[in-house]
């Protein structure tokens, strides 16, 4: 593997000069840990079905095909594709309302989620989850929970059944910079540490919590230090890097793995849109988000790199990126011609 | 004066213990805080040191002695100058049973304040036809039964683990878990933090992930911290997944109010979590129905809130001797059949009911008395039989008055059995307050067996 310069496991020593040390590293996209070709292109992928995907959700949601919430993670891809790349067979993945990316990293298909999106019966909750409740057993994926926090201390609990059952699975517990202003993500961060658990906690610190600024809503910005209090290790990652997560997320993931209980990844990242689709954004201003993603976006950065390294043509990248928009036409037919579910779904699903 | 050392009260349900151990003899001299005895308590032992300073003149209760009642006289304490015989007619405790007496059973009720629990069923009760005919039974306190219940159901399965606050080292704060950290071992008998939301949430995703967790609240009350996951997390999921994973986990510990413990520790959840789709509520009065439900609802695929009663736990009850005794959950079991009146009541609501049922018997009124069991979902078939034969129902619970469990009961029958009902149905709740601290108030907040018997006569028409 690279060598690791852009993530250090920072836990054991003095908040402040932790604080110092990764404060400077932020969004600096150097120093990081090269790909090759194929995990550039494998990221480049993934990264952009997330981007269309989501891209194609915002206009069926204008459509009407969409209703109630819906969060886009459009900025943030590069997070959860590090991550999945560096995680195995078995290893769980829990995170809160803003989804989809999650969902597709981990390998479900765009056409169940996005019928239910759009709440018909080939959906993966069949219609009755919607955007922020979804669930896939088969792959790992524990939901897709709307009450912010809360997946924090399920996530543990996965992390629990992995400890009991003695295997060598590890949680993932995405939650937001919000969320980690709650209650329970602390009462969870101790027990995870008392009891070894392992689990990755993964703060998406996007800097707003739906409109309230991380500079307005914590007295503690850096969220890699959150868990110091318990001895949790924390890193602060560039979360625009693909690559500087995917080191961070060996980095963790072996941690867990090795008995040495919980770990926390800051990953710093930018959402493009609001918060949600009704969300106007007034909280910040254009440039602030013209200049993110103009001179930070994940997707952008692996293009780069691909047309530098001579590892893929323009053409070659217009076929991956006709090929992505192939799957998400095609899932956004799906969603808007399965029919809703049936009428007796209604009372079924309630108790087994 | 000899001044009397009495039985204390060692906690806030106490009505008697065990002198288990005297550490001082006649003669001793004791100082103010030595340790002169140990007194076992259905919770716990606990020791008792000396108040004042003097000389054991007189021990009045024997070690070994079961069912010495609170404040009986277990000693007196000599100051400088008397002697023994000065202790003449103060002795000995008439209470005090002796150390080898039987068991003294279906004991009056103080009428003391502290005491609003009336007695012990005195009626015939009818047998559950869930338990075969010609089964042994042996008496078991409610506390024993609901240990036996997770016992049993972790050695048959591994994925059944137990977590809460004090569940495993202090053998449980109300010793439901005595034992259990010794036969399983601190990986399935889990001690938390004080961390209700944090441990109820682990316990869902642990059970989302297939384990069968047992999370016990110390009281429910503390569980309205963590509401939010036995709501929205446990209860939800299975819809929200279309079907594909679900939390089989139960939530048990001590609902409602146990004794003088006031506002923020007495409150019964049982029509709370009634309203939810999703959940099964099980509230269980005796000791059998307390084991068969308890191993029904740990095997249960579904989340299951189960609310059991302080003041109940320590209630012997029989329990049929049976290697897998397994009760349907959702199903009410008649406690006593009669024609004249139905009363509907779960949990320690029957207590009022059963006394207020021997009562109404001496005065002629033949109740039928039906022991809800579940709350969700609720039995109503059983109840609604009843009413058509009876034509008068009355129900009675503890908790407050408005949405209760009993409006919810009177609500159905008015809609599937309005032609069948001869009198309006009355609700006995209890008051709408706060539980109050003071003990003459708080008996008044609470039903009572008086009140029980009235509405029946109401709806009786005498």
């Amino acid at each position: 593997m690279a060598p690791r310069k852009s993530a250090s496991v920072s836990g054991r020593k003095p908040a402040a000069k932790t604080a110092a040390r990764t404060a400077t590293k932020e969004f600096t996209g150097k120093n990081t840990p090269d790909f090759g070709k194929d995990e550039e292109l494998h990221a480049y992928r993934e990264m952009l079905l997330i981007r269309r995907f989501e891209e194609k959700a915002g206009q069926l949601y204008g459509m009407g095909f969409i209703g109630g919430f819906c969060h886009l993670y459009i900025g943030q891809e590069a997070v959860v594709v590090g991550m999945q790349m560096a995680q195995k067979e078995g290893d769980q993945v829990i995170t809160a309302y803003r989804d989809h990316g999650h969902m597709l990293a981990c390998g479900m298909s765009a056409r169940g989620v996005m019928a239910e999106l759009t709440g018909r019966r080939g959906g993966y909750s069949r219609g009755k989850g919607g955007s922020m409740h979804m669930f896939s057993k088969e792959k790992h994926f524990y939901g897709g929970h709307g009450i912010v926090g809360a997946q924090v201390s399920l996530g543990t609990g996965l992390a629990f059944a992995n400890r009991y059952r003695n295997n060598d699975s590890v949680s993932v517990a995405y939650f937001g910079d919000g969320a980690a202003n709650q209650g329970q993500v602390y009462e969870s961060f101790n027990m995870a540490a008392l009891w070894k658990l392992p689990i990755v906690y993964i703060v998406e610190n996007n800097r707003y919590a739906m409109g309230t600024s991380t500079a307005r809503a914590t007295a503690q910005s850096n969220y890699s230090l959150r868990g110091s209090g318990f001895g949790i290790p924390g890193i602060q990652v560039d979360g625009m890097d693909v690559r500087a997560v995917r080191a961070a997320a060996d980095e963790a993931l072996e941690h867990c793995r090795s008995g040495k209980g919980p770990i926390i990844l800051e990953m710093l990242t930018y959402r493009y849109r609001g918060h949600s689709m009704s969300d106007p954004a007034k909280y910040r201003s254009k440039d602030e988000v013209q200049k993110m993603r103009s001179e930070h976006d994940p997707i952008e950065q692996v293009r780069q790199r691909l047309l530098e390294q001579g590892w893929a043509s323009e053409d070659d990248l217009k076929a991956i990126d006709k090929d992505i928009r192939d799957i998400v036409s095609d899932s956004a037919d799906f969603a808007q011609n399965d029919p809703e579910p049936d009428a007796s779904e209604l009372y079924t699903d309630i108790l087994l | 004066m000899p001044i009397d050392i009495l039985m204390p009260a060692l906690s806030p349900t106490m009505e008697e213990g065990t002198l288990s151990k005297w550490l001082k003899n006649e003669g001793d001299k004791v100082a103010s805080g030595d340790v002169i005895a140990e007194i076992e308590t259905d919770k716990a032992t606990m020791e008792v040191e000396a108040v004042d300073e003097g000389v054991i003149g007189k021990l009045l209760v024997a070690a070994g002695t079961e069912n010495v009642k609170v404040n009986t006289k277990i000693a007196v304490l000599l100051q400088d100058g008397e002697s023994a015989d000065s202790i003449g007619s103060s002795a000995p405790a008439a209470e005090a049973p002796k150390a080898d007496a039987p068991k003294v059973e279906e004991q009056e009720k103080p009428t003391s304040a502290s005491a609003p629990v009336p007695a012990q069923p005195k009626v015939e009760t009818a047998a559950d036809p869930d338990i075969p005919e010609g089964t042994e039974m042996v008496m078991t306190t409610v506390r024993e039964a609901l240990r036996d219940a997770m016992a049993e159901e972790m050695r048959r399965d591994e994925d059944v683990f137990v977590m809460g606050e004090e569940v495993a080292e202090y053998q449980g704060a109300y010793k439901i878990t005595q034992g259990l950290l010794q036969e399983f071992g601190a990986r399935r008998v889990v001690d938390t933090p004080i961390t209700e939301h944090g441990f109820a949430g682990v316990g869902v995703g642990a059970a989302m992930a297939g384990l069968k967790p047992i999370v016990e609240f110390m009281t429910f009350n503390f569980a309205m911290q963590a509401i939010d996951q036995i709501i929205n997390s446990a209860a939800k999921t299975l819809y929200m997944s279309g079907g594909q994973m679900g939390a089989p986990i139960v939530f048990r510990g001590p609902n409602g109010a146990a004794a003088r413990v006031g506002a923020q520790h007495s409150q019964d959840y049982a029509s709370w979590y009634s309203q939810i789709p999703g959940l099964k509520v099980v509230m269980p009065y005796t000791a059998a129905d307390a084991k068969g439900l308890l191993k029904a609802a740990i095997r249960d695929p579904n989340p299951v809130v189960f609310l059991e009663n302080e003041i109940l736990y320590g209630q012997s009850f029989e329990v049929p001797k049976m290697d897998d005794f397994v009760l349907p959950i959702g199903k009410a079991r008649i406690h006593k059949t009669g024609k004249d009146v139905t009363i509907v009541s779960f949990g320690i609501g029957m207590t009022y009911a059963v006394k207020a049922v021997a009562e109404l018997e001496k005065e002629g009124i033949d109740v039928e008395l039906i022991d809800l069991r579940t709350i969700r979902p609720m039995d109503l078939p059983t109840v609604i039989e009843s009413v058509k034969k009876t034509g008068r129902l009355v129900t009675v619970e503890e908790g407050y008055p408005q949405n209760s469990v009993g409006t919810e009961i009177a609500t159905r029958v008015m809609q599937q059995a309005f032609d069948y009902l001869d009198a309006p149905v009355l609700t006995i709740a209890g008051k709408d307050v706060p539980m109050p601290y003071a003990a003459n108030l708080e008996k008044l907040a609470l039903p009572n067996v008086g009140e029980v018997v009235q509405a029946v006569k109401t709806v009786c028409y005498k």
